[in-house]
Parts: structure tokens; C-alpha cells; sequence
């Protein structure tokens, strides 16, 4: 069902990379995300690859529980490589009618699945190891530059913070709702396509009303608890950098300098 | 009608960390025209339970056998389920969508394919039973009415699809005690006029042992009594062991028993607790 849908959710174990610092966390995603679209051969993403299982084995999240995360963009991915693999001139290898499907087509179209796929992966490693609260909070540290010039970045963390600990919750209330409607005799599977994008209102209409009502009832508690934004708030918990810390943001740059010379030097 | 459970079991989240038993090896059976109610703590599974009863949840092992048909046999038709078997979910009011609330409770019919006369006389008769007035609410969107109203709105749009089997769960969750009081007095209408099954789940004791011709009690996952409210709630120090109690009138006779005062404690109900009250100090007068 969709509650199914692991992407963005905590998973809470005790784990090296759990306890690392957000902030280096953060650094290390969108350093490898970089590295994912610097390296372009296979030697390149062998190493990729081995990099994040290494992360996984060592974060104690079951392989099952990330495979199903990436099961919502199976669609994306055949997409992806489709489009790819048909429309990439080269080298004909096979050809289907005015299809063609050539060698660098294959190649790319290969390359990337393969990147999508870590992507997605890599990214929900961070969310699968971080709870929300030091995700936002690392974000708000790293943006923090950036307030000195007007950009409300408090507010950003804070939004985000908050769409992410709603996801759970609302997939809950779609679940419900489904049900719901099915023991009415709501019939989501058969139709052409205008049915079945009609079939999607007595899902629709009552899940924005729950939205609604949650966003109110959590904007009401919060300001019973006097926040007015992030004007003056300090936080219980400061970050600290430790020596884990710097040995585990000491692999990533060994690894990011990696695919560079892998790449220049090729 | 009638319906037969068997080893019926379910797992939630199989083969991960979060592995969870809702359902360990189900039995019962449930005669034409039987009221059931269903106890048991936050988490015994009893939602769960209930969603098997009309497929919404696969079954993990076991068979549910509706009306002569098992249900957990490839091949049956969803809808036909549906149409028997109608399921009123915890706080149904969060489901209404439609413009108008004559429209909503018209979804369920509609979907059963029925006729447009006969989907209309069916929202009537539904709106009727509920108490709801179709001329002065019927063209109102449903988003307008207050929690009670909207609360039985969505029970006549299950009501409309006439099951044969009615299931309700926690239809009284979070009323205020006169719409607590009118869902509980429009479920024995709906009981006396169709005569269908009914199953009830609610953490009032109370309501349970009033309406109920039977009762079954869930705990983590195994149903482990079922009686007639007398013989459950005769079993105060087993309920209180799995964190559930009898009604407070049978409570009081309970403590004014522990006092040292010989009187029957089976009353479920004021009517019959000022009897028993009423006979015991009659008796006491008469001795003196
Ligand atoms: N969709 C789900 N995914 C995973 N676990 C679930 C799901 N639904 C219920 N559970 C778990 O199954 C068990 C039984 O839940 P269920 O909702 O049937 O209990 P219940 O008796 O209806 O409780 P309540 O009185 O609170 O409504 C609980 O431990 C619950 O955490
Ligand atoms: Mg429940």
C-alpha cells in the first residue's frame, strides 16, 4: 500500500553514520550527488556504488527497506531509460522497426539508471539516518551566511522541518482515506484514463481538508507556545564537530578528489 | 447470512524491523441478526480485524466465509464484498468530498450501479435513518455541518449501500454525549429496520454491553473471549488484566460488593442495577 513509501522517513537505529554531525552529512550528500554527475565511466561508478554500500552496510538500514524507497520511481526509471536508450545516436547494435538501439544509446541509457538510482539512494540514506529535527537544524547552520543578507533562512529550515515530519502523517491519512472509499465502492483500477483521474477526487477532496486541518491545528499549538519565528531562539543542543566527524568528511573528500582525477585524468 | 472466520492471522510489515502480529490465528462465527461487539486495547488489532471482513486487507493466512463464499479465494469479486459488507471507519467524517451532502451519501449507491430512482430513494430513506433532514441539508455541502451531523452523514452514506452486514468502527469516538447517544440510538434503528449484522468496536463498555448479543475480546492480536455481555463482563479480574474494565454501573455493584455487602453484581445497566438495589433493601426491611 502506500504507506509503503519509505522515502523521507527516519529510520531509527544506532548506527556511526546516525551519530555523524548534520551539517557533515549534508556536505557529504550533495558532494557525492556532485561526484555522481562528474564521473561518466564505469571504473567511476564501481567506485560510486562501493562508496554508498559501504555507507549502508555501515548505517544498519536493511537493503529491503531501501529497495522499497526506490520502488515509487521504478516509472522514472523505465522512462529514463527508454527515452535514452532509443534516442542517442552511435554504433547500431540492434534495431526494431525505426528503433534503433546503438551503443552509446545503451551506454547512457545504463550510466543513467545507474546514477538515478544511486541518487535517490544516496539521498534517502541522509533522511533514513537523520531525524528531521537535525536535518533542518544542520540546514539552518549552513545557510546561516546567507540570513546576513535578508534571505529568511530560519523560516526555510523551519518549513522544511515541518513538511518532513508530515509526510508520514499524511501518507497515513491517504492510506485511511483510500480504504475508506473502496469500502464505498470506490473502484481506482479500472476506466480509461479520464475515469480514473475522476476516481481520484473522493481521495483528493478529503485529503487537502486533513492537510488543512492538520497545517491549522499545528500553526494553533505553535503559537500557543509563543513562536514568532526565529528571531531571538537558541537552541538546547549545539552542534559539535567531532573527531568522527572529520575522519568520516575526511573519506568523502578522498573520494570526491577520486572521481575527479578520475575523470581528468582519463 | 452469517460469517465464519477461520485461523485467520496477519502480519503487518513482514520481513522488516517494524514486523508487527495484528491478527494470531482468528476463530468465530456470527449468526443472522446477531449485534457484536468487539473490545480490546489500543493496538489488540480489532481495526485490523475489521478490514479483513471486507477484503480491504489480504488476509495473510486463514479463511473468512461471508454468506456460504470465502472471501480469501482468488477470483471473488471486490465489489460484490462491498455490497454485502459495509464498513464504517473511525472518524468516517474526514471522507466526505462531495458538493453537496445528498451527492456523498449517493457515492456508495452509485458505485453499486443502481438506477438513479433507485439511488435517490435510497440517500432519502439513508438521510431518514439518520436523522438528517433531506429538504432543509440535502443541497448543503457537507463541509457546513457541525461534527455530529457530519459524523451521520457518512454513516447513511454506508447505511444507502443496505448491507447485509453493518461495521462500525468506534462510531462514537469523540461525540459529545447527546450525538454520542443519537449514533447509538440510529444504530438499533438501522438494526431493527434491516436486520442485518451488526459489529461494533468501542472502548465504551456500556454501549457494548447494551447493544450487543455477543461480545469478543481482542488482546495483542488473539481474540480471547467471546460470550454474551453477562458472561464477558462477569470476568471483571481477567478484563482488568488486559487493561479494559466493565460497565461503571456493574463497577459500582463490584465495590459495594467488596465492601462486604452480599449483592449480585451481574447488572450492565441502571435499570437492572436499581432492581437488584431496590430487591436487596426490600429484603432487609421485610427481615426487620
Ligand atoms: N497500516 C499499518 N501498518 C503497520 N502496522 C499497523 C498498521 N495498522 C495497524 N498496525 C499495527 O497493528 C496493530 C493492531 O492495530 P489496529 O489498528 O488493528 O488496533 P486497534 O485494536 O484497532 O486499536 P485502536 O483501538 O487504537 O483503534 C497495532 O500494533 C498497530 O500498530
Ligand atoms: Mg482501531
Amino acid at each position: 500500500m502506500i504507506r509503503d513509501i519509505t522515502l523521507g522517513q527516519y529510520y531509527s537505529v544506532d548506527s556511526p553514520i546516525h551519530r555523524r554531525d548534520p551539517r557533515i552529512k549534508i556536505l557529504s550528500v550533495v558532494m557525492y550527488i556532485a561526484a555522481l554527475f562528474i564521473v561518466e565511466n564505469f571504473i567511476g561508478f564501481v567506485m560510486a556504488a562501493a562508496a554508498l554500500g559501504l555507507a549502508v552496510a555501515v548505517s544498519k538500514v536493511p537493503i529491503g527497506f531501501i529497495m522499497r524507497g526506490l520502488k515509487p520511481i521504478i516509472f522514472i526509471l523505465i522512462f529514463t531509460f527508454s527515452i535514452n536508450i532509443f534516442m542517442i545516436n552511435g554504433r547500431v547494435l540492434w534495431k526494431l522497426g525505426f528503433l534503433e538501439v546503438t551503443d552509446n544509446g545503451l551506454y547512457t541509457a545504463a550510466f543513467m539508471s545507474v546514477r538515478l538510482i544511486l541518487l535517490i539512494i544516496g539521498t534517502s540514506l541522509l533522511t533514513f539516518t537523520t531525524t528531521p529535527i537535525k536535518l533542518t537544524d544542520g540546514m539552518e547552520r549552513l545557510l546561516y551566511p546567507l540570513s546576513k543578507i535578508g534571505v529568511p533562512t530560519h523560516e526555510i529550515a523551519m518549513m522544511m522541518s515541518i513538511s518532513l515530519r508530515f509526510i508520514p502523517t499524511l501518507m497515513e491519512e491517504t492510506d485511511k482515506i483510500i480504504k475508506a472509499q473502496q469500502a464505498r465502492g470506490a473502484d481506482f483500477e479500472s476506466g480509461n484514463l479520464i475515469a480514473r483521474a475522476k476516481s481520484l477526487v473522493p481521495i483528493l477532496v478529503p485529503l487537502f481538508v486533513s492537510a488543512f486541518r492538520i497545517a491549522l491545528d499545528l500553526a494553533m499549538a505553535m503559537e500557543a507556545r509563543c513562536y514568532s519565528g526565529g528571531k531571538n531562539r537558541t537552541r538546547m543542543n549545539g552542534m559539535k564537530i567531532n573527531s568522527g566527524d572529520l575522519i568520516f568528511m575526511a573519506a568523502n573528500i578522498l573520494f570526491f578528489a577520486a572521481t575527479i582525477t578520475l575523470r581528468i585524468w582519463r | 447470512m452469517s460469517i465464519q472466520v477461520r485461523n485467520l492471522s496477519h502480519v503487518y510489515n513482514k520481513g522488516l524491523a517494524a514486523e508487527q502480529k495484528a491478527l494470531d490465528n482468528i476463530n468465530f462465527d456470527i449468526y443472522d441478526g446477531e449485534v457484536v461487539g468487539i473490545i480490546g486495547h489500543t493496538g489488540s488489532g480489532k481495526s485490523t480485524l475489521l478490514q479483513h471482513l471486507n477484503g480491504l486487507i489480504k488476509a495473510d493466512c486463514g479463511n473468512i466465509i461471508i454468506d456460504g463464499k470465502d472471501i480469501t479465494k482468488q477470483g471473488i469479486s471486490m465489489r460484490d464484498i462491498r455490497r454485502r459488507v459495509g464498513l464504517v471507519f473511525q472518524y468516517p467524517e474526514y471522507q466526505l468530498f462531495e458538493e453537496t451532502v445528498a451527492k456523498d451519501v449517493a457515492f456508495g449507491p452509485k458505485n453499486l450501479g443502481l438506477s438513479e430512482a433507485e439511488v435517490e430513494s435510497r440517500v432519502r430513506e439513508a438521510l431518514e435513518m439518520v436523522r438528517i433532514d433531506y429538504d432543509e441539508y440535502g443541497q448543503r455541502s457537507p463541509f457546513e455541518l457541525s461534527g455530529g451531523q457530519k459524523r451521520r452523514v457518512a454513516i447513511a452514506g454506508v447505511i444507502a449501500m443496505k448491507p447485509q452486514v453493518l461495521i462500525l468502527d468506534e462510531p462514537t469516538a469523540g461525540l459529545d454525549p447527546g450525538a454520542h447517544k443519537d449514533i447509538l440510538n440510529l444504530i438499533k434503528d438501522v438494526h431493527e429496520r434491516q436486520n442485518n449484522i451488526i459489529i461494533l468496536v468501542s472502548h465504551n463498555m456500556e454501549d457494548v454491553a447494551n447493544l450487543s448479543d455477543k461480545v469478543m475480546v481482542m488482546d495483542r492480536g488473539k481474540l480471547i473471549m467471546v460470550g454474551t455481555p453477562q458472561e464477558i463482563f462477569s470476568r471483571r479480574d481477567r478484563l482488568e488484566a488486559i487493561a479494559l474494565n466493565v460497565p461503571p454501573v456493574t463497577e459500582m455493584m463490584y465495590e459495594v460488593k467488596e465492601r462486604g455487602i452480599e449483592i449480585d453484581t451481574s447488572p450492565l445497566n441502571i435499570k437492572s442495577a436499581e432492581d437488584v438495589i431496590y430487591n436487596y433493601l426490600k429484603r432487609i426491611e421485610m427481615n426487620r
